[in-house]
């Protein structure tokens, strides 16, 4: 896959170095000089200097026959610009844009093709659904944030442990949907029983997911 | 000109926001000018009468904090081009303000933009245009009338 990455800092290079590692090919562009040789120096990637809402930037970086690309700058009306840009006019299949603002959301998602994601609403969600971060490793929105994706380990302390799926009362909008457990992956079924040391994959609507963590995880997840 | 008395948001109180600000509200428009930064509004003349907003307009906040849900026109004139288009994005899809005009530098971004339906001003394409006709004036008397 290609994929075209606009923005600077940390979590570009990161990002990118995740992207190279997959075997994916990462064309970045920048706006500094300094930074683009210093990120050409340690990453294998394309680097193009310039502004990334700019046309002939995006061309020069190939736009036309990329299969995704980010906007991650900092400032939300250049991600804005740059994915109507390139989902417009040189019909990239898959836009992505950092939205900084929490309000701008709603902005982005009437844009074609664009999806957008908020870090601020990820962590503002963390923190209101008072996820303990020891157990809960991953917190991932989908559908805008409609689904909750949870990873969440089992302590031996965790109410649910030793009792099979059948046995717990899950609220309608929640479901585990895999266990890993020591390095293997099941799809649970109701006869499941559920150990200490499971991470189980866990689907919520954000409007339960407090309540569901409360059932699985006991007083301490509160 | 603009006919009736409307209710119109500038965005950008730079040379030519203060500018059409100060002329919008002496013709008796309620006028609102939103810039982020407060010095800014000492451009506006002796006459403005509007109101002034200080904050980003790229965000959403301080858009609805000048009434953007109400405006009858909303003019773009930062000196960020994607600012501006931004806003006349948010403006046209968010607020269904009837009448959003943008100014944007860049004569490439423009071009896309009036594509996505948006009313751009450029003036760097009014200036050249402007400059070429001058030039062609000029040249023409010089070698007695001829066209370039």
């Amino acid at each position: 896959m290609k994929v075209i990455v606009v923005g600077g800092a940390k979590i570009v290079y990161f990002l990118c170095r995740t992207y190279i590692s997959k075997g994916h090919t990462v064309v970045l562009i920048n706006r500094d000089r300094e930074e683009c040789a210093e990120l050409a120096r340690r990453l294998k990637a394309t680097v193009v200097h310039g502004d990334g809402s700019d046309p002939q930037i995006l061309a020069d970086a190939g736009v036309e026959n990329a299969d995704a690309l980010l906007a991650v700058t900092p400032n939300d009306e250049d991600n804005l610009v740059i994915c109507e840009i390139a989902a417009r006019r040189f019909r990239v299949p898959r836009t992505l844009a950092l939205v900084n603002d929490p309000d701008n959301e709603q902005i982005f998602r009437e844009l074609s093709n664009t999806i957008a994601f908020s870090i601020t609403h990820i962590l503002a969600n963390l923190i209101e659904q008072r996820a303990d971060f020891e157990e809960i490793t991953n917190l991932l929105p989908v559908g805008e944030g409609k689904i909750n994706v949870t990873e969440v380990g089992l302590t031996e302390d965790a109410p649910i442990v030793g009792k099979s799926l059948v046995d717990i009362s899950l609220p309608e909008n929640a479901l585990i949907a895999g266990i890993l457990r020591q390095g293997d992956a099941i799809i649970p079924r109701g006869s499941t029983v559920l150990r200490a040391g499971d991470q189980l994959i866990l689907m919520t609507l954000p409007a339960d997911h407090g309540q569901v963590l409360k059932l699985l995880l006991g007083d301490s997840a509160q | 000109m603009v006919s009736g008395k409307l209710f119109i948001l500038v965005i950008g109180c730079g040379r030519l926001g203060s500018h059409l600000a100060s002329q919008l509200s002496r013709d008796g428009h309620s006028v609102v000018t939103v810039d982020t930064d407060p010095q800014a509004f000492d451009a506006l003349s002796a006459e403005y009468s509007g109101f002034r907003v200080e904050g980003n307009a790229a965000e959403l906040a301080v858009l609805r904090q000048a009434q953007m849900d109400k405006a009858d026109l909303v003019i773009a004139t930062t000196r960020e081009d994607n600012v501006n288009l931004m806003v006349a994005h948010v403006a046209r899809r968010i607020f269904k303000v009837p009448r959003v005009l943008a100014r944007v530098f860049d004569p490439k971004r423009e071009e896309i933009y009036r594509e996505l339906g948006v009313d751009t001003v450029c003036p760097t394409t009014i200036a050249a245009n402007a400059l070429l006709a001058k030039l062609a004036k000029g040249d023409s008397s010089a070698e007695g009338g001829k066209e370039l």
